[in-house]
């Protein structure tokens, strides 16, 4: 058995020698390079160009500019397509804008024979603008009067959606109830991939190659397509090696400003390569969110009834749009039980960066408020936080009957108890009950709400595609993309045991290509091993069966009889090994009556999802002079079903926790509230937390086996980001007993907070 | 690829002082490290550059038969903070040049690049300035050493005259000899930052360890420039060491910055970390030269 071993990653090898390829490594010296000329200022319209002094320049090729593209609104959400017009994203974006709607936009490009030469001509070029006021923050953005950021949506309310269970206006009359009624708020981060997005396009007959950074190969076939207004089939996607997405490359990005240039150039190679500067002005963001929760709840600490308001900011365009704040309202009432909720969830335009898809898709925002309005309720009753989470949270044989999800097992309180044990929580709670000092110790909690995959939002399918070698050993193909998470590995894992080959004898094909790679949607929504995963074990069985059927022809002896072991074909029951795939491989393909390549392939739609739980244990120390919050220990513990790899699933823990301590306590993009510029979009200035900045990192799993899959297995790659940052800010509630709403929780909130609380005084007081 | 002209490399410091009369425009370029990030972004594209990285005459600490302390101006900072004589002698100042960026940096910058640069937050410049340093001017006139603070113009940045080249830092055996220093970065994270604010205190305490002889003290980003504070120091400097003088010398520091708001800190919150850090530092340093505070 393969699975459940911590086998070594498939790619390790290529990517610590740097043999991997990647996009960059790719493109050749014949490619023109192309700049995008992006706004100076963050909302107004394109009235012309000067592009005398910038077409002077020597090796400047063609110049493009928002006037010159045409005008096919595209999508660009690495969603699966939908036959449903109401279901489709909205399609508000054009190759490049006239109508500039945030500092950065892009509103023209240089095609140029070099690098230098083409960000030479894009400083050459003068644009005059007539601007319009701008508007930064959704709650400015929904009033009356306030700049339109979107043509064909008043009020720059892209979507409005409302849910409600019971009756709260009933419930909440209770005699005795207590009430916490308290906002939320997230920041705007970003992905900060390793890999900046690029991608280079080239005409190869009459259709149009584009080699690029992705995570959505098929989708990006599909929205470049519809960029162009050309039929789907003439754009073919390969993508390579991937240096992380984050769903930063869930998104159609610059391919179908790429795939439009070659066309202007003849079909020549043009390249567009992101600086880091342009992924944080130009490519996409996580949502910020303004929450607003009242929480009404007995004595007991019983939830009685329970509203969430809650304010996504878009940006400039619509890109997974009201996706993610749908999520976390999905999630509202399923966590917590309550007699009666209500949600309302806005999702507002903004002249801001878009923002899109990225690790979590609105969980952590969502986690982030509700972790930290538990913790508040707790508060008021005195109550310990995991108490108070025993009380309300999602029970055992609870069914959402939208998704079909069950919470199958007590996966919360198992995850709870370990954490717990592991960072000595009731032993800590009592020890730092009553400190004075300037330097003063917490801990604190959070759990979280998880799913795997689309079902039923979106579509859910994935192919695979498995063939025979001579030497017995087999290709694996799936359209679900390795971007660094470590999927290859666990698809080999997965294919070896379904089929019966040992690891070696499985190479998963890396890179996937439109046109040989079986249809499938990516790396996304921590969907690959579930849905990968089913598609293997579908179409490992049906080979498998082409195998034995072949050794049946050969051995004279019925297949049923006859198993796959570690790539030996045997007796069933004596395992009596009868022949080794390196033998029946050569024999069905050169056998004089019956030669045949064995191959299998098969798509599998998937009707199902998962819950995956688990929950964030952190103890920090919070120096309050000087406002630095130290963590001293930190631990997720994640039921996802069975391992695949429990070494890989680690890392993916520890990942997933590094990005939430940056998310709770650093990483925030600033805009200039007086020009709408992002003021620290660089990576020394937006702070991501550096390994010097972390504890050490402690994953933990809890594996009950999860029911509707072959490997019983789910969602691991987004949960991890999800409960950190709540964790963290009661860490340092119970370490100061001021309660942080705001993330980022840096030394410049905590200075106002403690200026206003008085907490400098009192330290210098007992000191 | 970087957008330059043209790339002059002398092998001494007297052929850079040739090049630099004869491309009076041309850029001094040592590591590289603020340089190469500027030009990426646009600033003095297309410009010509003298790369004086070369010139291994420019590198390396030495002390003298006084026991002054020389650092060739192409000295790594990696380097300072691993060099034995720096270890003995002025520690502190290792410890400083340790918090730069990250380890990369650390073995391509240089502390003549640091200072040249002119930056008010250089974690080298504010403990130079804490250390009353020397600064090693060649030019065609030949050698000058002035005191750092006087190598800085009052409108922020250094003063170099045309074709001079800063060749060496000089802490002078007085200087450092009998003095404790500390060092505090206050930056938003623990590696990889540039500070938000940042001290460097030095003390020397009384053989018994009881009165405050000297103590000098500096700040970096509480103004165009890394700033001692004088009238503090005054204040102190023959005082008895007791508890509370932690605090009155801080009190009597913040009096004499001006810090300013921009987006990594507000000039509130900027004057709060100094009164803290030159707080902490100098009880620190106190008690590491044995002083009971």
């Amino acid at each position: 058995m393969n699975v459940g071993q911590s086998c070594n990653r498939v790619d390790a090898f290529e990517k610590a020698t740097g043999r991997a390829k990647y996009e960059a490594d790719l493109v050749d010296r014949s490619a023109l390079v192309a700049k995008i000329c992006h706004s100076t200022i963050a909302h107004g319209k394109v009235k012309s160009f000067d592009l005398s002094e910038a077409e002077k320049i020597d090796g400047v090729v063609k110049i493009i500019t928002c006037f010159d593209v045409p005008k096919n609104y595209f999508p660009t959400s690495g969603h699966p397509y939908s036959l449903d017009p109401n279901h489709q994203d909205i399609a508000d974006r054009l190759l490049l804008e006239e109508h500039v709607r945030y500092y950065g936009d892009d509103i023209a490009v240089v095609i140029a024979r070099d690098e230098l030469t083409a960000k030479k001509a894009v400083r050459a070029i003068k644009v005059e603008y007539e601007e319009y006021p701008f508007v930064l923050d959704p709650l400015e953005a929904i009033k009356e009067g306030a700049p339109q950021v979107q043509e064909n949506f008043p009020g720059n309310i892209l979507a409005h959606t409302s849910t409600s269970g019971g009756d709260y206006e009933e419930a909440i009359k209770e005699p005795g109830l207590l009430c916490v009624d308290k906002w939320y708020e997230t920041p705007i981060v970003q992905h900060a991939h390793i890999e900046n997005h690029g991608c280079y396009a080239y005409m190869e007959k009459d259709r149009i190659v584009v080699v690029s950074s992705t995570q959505i190969p098929h989708i990006v076939q599909r929205i470049v397509g519809q960029a162009l207004n050309c039929p789907w089939g003439k754009i073919r996607i390969i993508k390579p090696y991937v240096g992380g997405g984050f769903g930063g490359k869930q998104d159609a990005l610059y391919e179908p400003l790429c795939a439009y240039l070659t066309t202007q150039v003849g079909g020549r190679k043009v390249h567009i390569e992101m600086t880091r500067e342009e992924t944080f002005w130009s490519n996409r963001v996580r949502h910020a969110f303004k929450y607003h929760l009242v929480t009404w709840f007995r004595k007991d600490g019983t939830f009685v009834a329970r509203k969430m308001e809650a304010y996504s900011r878009q940006g400039g365009y619509a890109s997974h749009g009201h996706t993610i704040a749908v999520k976390g309202a999905g999630a509202f009432n399923q966590i917590y039980k309550s007699d009666a909720f209500k949600t309302e969830a806005y999702t507002v335009y903004t002249n801001t960066t878009a923002a899109g898809a990225m690790r979590g898709y609105g969980m952590p925002q969502f986690t982030f408020a509700t972790e930290c309005h538990t913790d508040d309720i707790a508060a008021v009753l005195h109550m310990d936080p995991v108490e108070i989470r025993r009380k309300n949270m999602m029970e055992v044989g609870f069914k959402d009957n939208f998704s079909g999800n069950v919470n199958y097992f007590p996966s919360h309180e198992q995850c709870m108890k370990k954490a717990m044990d592991y960072i000595h929580w009731d032993e800590k709670r009592k020890l730092y009950a009553n400190q004075t000092g300037p330097v003063r110790r917490g801990i604190g909690m959070a759990i979280f709400w998880y799913n795997t995959g689309g079902y039923p939002f979106v579509l859910e399918l994935s192919s695979c595609r498995m063939i025979l070698n001579q030497d017995g050993t087999i290709q694996v193909q799936v359209a679900e993309t390795e971007i660094g998470q470590g999927a290859d590995t666990a698809f080999s894992q997965m294919a070896a045991d379904a089929v019966g080959l040992p690891m070696e004898s499985v190479h998963v094909v890396t890179v996937q290509d439109t046109d040989i790679t079986p249809f499938g949607f990516g790396a996304y929504a921590s969907r690959q091993t579930y849905m990968a995963g089913k598609a293997i074990w579908k179409t490992g069985r049906m080979f498998r069966e082409k195998l034995l059927d072949y050794a049946s022809f050969l051995l004279k002896q019925p297949a049923e009889t006859m198993d796959i072991i570690d790539g030996i074909v045997v007796n069933s029951d004596s395992h009596e090994e009868l022949m080794t795939m390196q033998e029946l491989a050569v024999t069905a393909f050169y056998n004089p009556d019956r030669a045949e390549q064995i191959t299998a392939e098969s798509t599998n739609q998937c009707k199902s999802n998962a819950y995956s739980f688990g929950c964030c244990f952190a103890e920090v120390e919070v120096d309050i002079p000087l406002c630095k919050v130290k963590i001293l220990d930190m631990v997720n513990v994640h039921d996802c079903g069975r391992l695949i790899n429990p070494a890989l699933a680690r890392a993916q823990v520890h990942g997933g926790m590094s990005m939430a301590i940056g998310f709770g306590l650093s990483e925030q993009l600033i805009y200039d509230p007086k020009t709408g510029r992002p003021v620290n979009g660089n990576l020394l200035d937006y702070k991501i937390s550096t390994t010097m900045d972390h504890p050490h990192l402690e994953a933990q799993f809890v594996e009950n086996p999860e029911p509707t899959h072959p490997f019983g297995t789910k969602a691991l790659g987004e949960p991890p980001t999800c409960p950190g940052a709540a964790a963290l800010r009661n860490a340092i509630y119970n370490a100061t007993g001021v309660a942080f709403d705001e993330a980022p929780v840096n030394a410049h909130t905590m200075f106002k907070k403690f200026s206003e609380t008085g907490l400098f005084e009192e330290v210098e007081h007992n000191v | 690829m970087y957008d330059f002209n043209h790339l002059y490399e002398p092998a001494s410091a007297a052929e850079a002082v040739e090049m630099m009369q004869a491309h009076p425009k041309a850029k001094i370029i040592a590591g590289g490290s603020d340089l190469l990030v500027q030009l990426r972004d646009g600033i003095n594209a297309g410009c010509d550059f003298i790369s004086i990285y070369m010139i291994d005459e420019l590198r390396g600490i030495s002390i003298d038969a006084e026991k002054n302390i020389r650092i060739g101006a192409l000295t790594s900072f990696s380097k300072i903070t691993k060099n034995k004589i720096i270890q003995e002698n002025v520690p502190v100042l290792g410890e400083a040049a340790d918090t730069v960026g990250g380890p990369q940096i650390r073995n391509i910058g240089t502390i003549g690049g640091n200072i040249c640069n002119g930056h008010t937050g250089a974690d080298t410049a504010g403990t130079l300035f804490a250390l009353d340093a020397m600064v090693e001017l060649t030019g065609p006139d030949g050698k000058e050493i002035i005191p750092i603070a006087q190598f800085y113009k009052s409108t922020g940045g250094v003063d170099l005259k045309p074709a001079q080249l800063l060749t060496a830092v000089i802490i002078p055996e007085k200087c450092y000899t009998g003095y404790v220093g500390c060092y505090y970065k206050y930056a938003a994270r623990n590696a990889m930052d540039v500070d938000i604010v940042g001290c460097s205190v030095n003390v020397r305490l009384s053989e018994d360890k009881t009165v405050i002889e000297d103590v000098r003290a500096a700040f970096g980003v509480v103004g165009p420039n890394p700033v001692r504070v004088i009238l503090a120091e005054n204040k102190i400097r023959g005082s008895r060491v007791y508890p509370e003088l932690a605090g009155i010398f801080a009190d009597a520091a913040v009096e004499e910055i001006h810090p300013r708001t921009d987006f990594r800190g507000t000039k509130e919150f900027r004057l709060h970390m100094a009164h803290e850090i030159v707080k902490r530092m100098f009880t620190e340093a106190v008690k590491k030269a044995g002083g009971d505070i």
